[in-house]
């Protein structure tokens, strides 16, 4: 039976790695090699690496930390952030990733989607999607720019399994960092839209928030502050989604 | 040593970060020379049948393999598409041969879910003395990425999953393994199947 994944997902900034609070505020929560093999000790089912240094400040993407980190990996790896190119997405592949994640070049290039799946699969491309709340609305977000106002959300999604995309990463702004439970009516809203799977992501502070999530639609969730800053593990996480009858790895 | 075979597709360096971690000699290579040298042979392989078949082809690396492995019984580990090598054909590329070690050929997924099939997936292990799966437990998860699969009726299979129906999830006979899933990702089971190969 295929089972649902909780992925920790964290991002790398100023050589450390990091966990933002609605995209603004940032905690280090360790160093980039230990901190991956912790996780690798703590048997997750997948890691999501974002270097947002590289995403927000135009500067080149960090591939020596990121191949530290895949040096640690014996699970699959996704790395993302600052991404502009096929030559990119290869060179991440060869420093050990399984998948890439793509959120600007997407929303600027949504063609650039076909080409990087046709060349790697659509197993290998993750699109990173950040939505926000605006007068009870749920709107495209991206960190360089701003509310995208033009798009519709849904119809993103359809777009960009339309055009190869293997996996939706579906972050809310809103919930990001405040451990307040996933927003479970942005999952439901979205997840039957499209037939690839969802990882949801933004707001688990406990264990029952990601079986919220599954039910609402998720078929994976990832989340970095429940790890961090509660005494919450992986495995208690999975350990609950158990027990409510969604099949996980234990 | 093992000879993690480098043709162009895929994950060659995920293999042998693996091997480095447990200890056991292996080298990334695609010269014939280096095949005939080692004693275990390993493919591993993200991509497409045909592009392998050819590539193999291009390297002079094909009729190599198949000799050792034929006459000089070398054991050899195919992953994921490595294993889909091991069969006749495929319907992925109906007019290219692989070596046809097992009798079969790979099946497109034919069903109503989403496929790829990618995640973790328990796997059935039908014969207790399996020498790949020595230590590991019955349903234990490995990490599948694939479009297609060896059907259930393989003769040499040893392990089964179910996605949409059971399929075949590995194969062993005498010295030809192989596995649909990445060791290579699968946490501590997938060490302990790479550990059962070099160690044989």
């Amino acid at each position: 039976m295929l089972k649902h994944r909780v992925i920790p997902c964290v991002l790398l900034k100023d050589w450390q790695l990091t966990k933002s609070v609605g995209f603004e505020e940032f905690r280090t929560i360790g160093h980039p090699k230990v901190t991956s093999k912790i996780y690798n000790r703590r048997n997750v089912d997948e890691l999501i690496v974002l270097d947002i240094d590289a995403s927000n400040l135009e500067k080149s993407i960090n591939y020596k930390t990121l191949s530290d980190i895949a040096q640690e990996c014996f699970m699959p790896l996704t790395l993302g952030g600052g991404i502009r190119s096929l030559e990119d997405i290869n060179k991440l592949l060869e420093i050990g990733a399984d998948k890439v994640s793509l959120n600007t070049i997407a929303l600027k290039k949504p063609d650039f989607i076909k080409e990087a799946s046709v060349k790697y699969g659509s197993q290998c491309i993750v699109i990173s999607i950040d939505v926000i709340k605006e007068e009870q609305c749920y709107k495209i977000y991206n960190k360089n720019l701003g509310v995208v106002h033009d798009l519709d959300l849904r119809l993103w999604m359809h777009t960009c399994e339309r055009l190869g995309a293997g996996e939706i990463l579906l972050t809310s702004v809103d919930h990001d960092g405040r451990e307040c439970g996933y927003d479970v009516d942005l999952i439901a809203l979205v997840a039957k839209e499209v037939n690839i799977p969802i990882i949801a992501n933004g707001g688990a502070g406990n264990p029952l928030h990601a079986v919220d999530a599954i039910r609402a639609g998720a078929d994976a969730i990832a989340a970095a502050s429940i790890f961090h800053f509660t005494q919450y593990t992986p495995d208690n996480i999975k350990e609950v989604l158990q027990k409510a009858n969604l099949p996980v790895r234990l | 040593m093992i000879t993690i075979i480098d043709y162009g597709m895929g994950n060659a360096t995920s293999v042998k970060k693996a091997y480095d971690f447990l200890g056991i000699k292996s080298v990334i290579t695609n010269a014939p020379q280096m095949v005939k040298e080692g004693d275990k042979i390993l493919i591993p392989g993200v991509g497409a049948f045909g592009d392998a078949v050819d590539a193999l082809h291009e390297l002079n690396l094909f009729e190599t393999i198949k000799d050792e492995v034929i006459n000089r019984k070398k054991p050899i580990l195919g992953i994921c598409l490595g294993m889909q090598l091991l069969a006749k054909s495929s319907q992925e590329t109906k007019e290219k041969e692989g070596f046809g070690f097992i009798d079969t050929v790979c099946h497109k997924f034919d069903i109503d879910l989403k496929v790829p099939h990618v995640g973790w997936n328990s796997i059935k292990i039908l014969h207790a003395n399996s020498p790949l799966f020595h230590t590991i437990p019955d349903d234990s998860d490995f990490y599948f990425v694939h479009s297609y699969h060896f059907d259930s009726k393989t003769k040499e299979k040893s392990t089964m999953v179910n996605y949409g129906y059971d399929f075949t999830s590995s194969v062993e006979s005498d010295n030809i393994f192989g596995v649909q899933f990445h060791p290579e990702k699968s946490q501590k089971h997938g060490l302990a199947l790479l550990k059962n190969f070099g160690n044989l």
